[in-house]
């Protein structure tokens, strides 16, 4: 298995995220809540958070501000549901630009022979806003991607269709 | 009508048994029989997955005599994989960032960090 990050689309509304790192699970878990940690790693390419506040604690409110290429600015925002340092977090997501509904992150930290193995696992309110996610924030690239994907299996349904 | 598609190529996917299927099929074309023989299932659990692959395209199959063998439709699934590709390669990045973070506040690595189970 390599060792960057792994995606897995799960069912219909879910993505599965896996990424192991050389660290204790404490410190991974500091990394992933504490706001003076996360302003240093944070953000997709070209993005990075300029407003990150957290009240770690069930009922707890986050927020994220990210600044993105030209200019682009995106807010998340949600709850803490579950937190059981250092091995687990559950918390609500809601993205600016999201009409309704939000999504419900469970992220468990386990340490394996000195290395912390993270699993996030997003379900979201609806297919169209994991495939939306799923384009976001990289419109350009992913965004031709998706198009290209859409375009092939359409072709393909045709294909398979009975004459 | 495409999304549906769409959702159907990736419940097809999230499924252990189902990737093996087609990481086997990648190889070249297989009977039931010959897929269900490295897994610890039974032909008709093996058909169910192939049923659920056909529906979404990611495989098909044909008639040849009494086998009727199943190959790999590439395409769908190399598009599939490359929309997660270009996500997880977006984020890989923030990540990585992490490793240097980590790395900088557990300079020894994890096991001089104390916390010895007793």
């Amino acid at each position: 298995m390599p060792d960057g990050l792994a995606v897995t689309a799960a069912s219909g509304t879910e993505l599965v995220l896996t990424r192991a790192f050389t660290a204790s699970r404490a410190v991974v878990f500091d990394a992933f809540t504490r706001p003076e940690l996360l302003r240093r790693w944070y953000g997709a390419r070209g993005w990075r958070l300029v407003i990150c506040e957290v009240d770690l604690r069930p009922g707890g409110a986050w927020q994220f501000v990210s600044h993105g290429p030209d200019g682009a600015e995106m807010g998340q925002s949600g709850i803490y549901h579950e937190v059981d340092a250092p091995g687990l977090l559950v918390q609500t997501e809601r993205h600016d630009g999201w009409e309704a509904g939000e999504a419900l992150v469970t992220t468990v930290f386990e340490e394996h022979g000195g290395r912390t193995v993270m699993t996030a696992t997003v379900r979201y309110p609806s297919r169209e806003i994991r495939d939306s996610v799923l384009r976001s924030p990289m419109e350009r690239g992913a965004g031709e991607a998706y198009d290209r994907l859409a375009t092939i299996l359409r072709e393909t349904t045709a294909k398979g269709e009975p004459q | 009508m495409s999304t549906d598609v769409l959702n159907a190529t990736f419940a097809a996917l999230a499924d252990p048994t189902r990737r093996a299927i087609l990481a086997r099929l990648a190889e070249g074309e297989a009977t039931v029989t010959e897929l269900a023989a490295p897994f610890a299932m039974t032909q008709p659990a093996v058909s169910k997955h192939l049923r659920v692959l056909e529906h979404a395209d990611l495989i098909s199959r044909r008639r040849d005599a009494q086998r009727r063998p199943c190959r790999l439709e590439a395409a769908p699934l190399r598009a599939a994989m490359n929309w997660l590709a270009d996500y997880r390669d977006f984020w890989e990045e923030s990540y990585q960032r992490l490793d240097t973070l980590l790395a900088e506040l557990e300079p020894h690595g994890p096991a001089s960090s104390g916390g010895r189970t007793a």
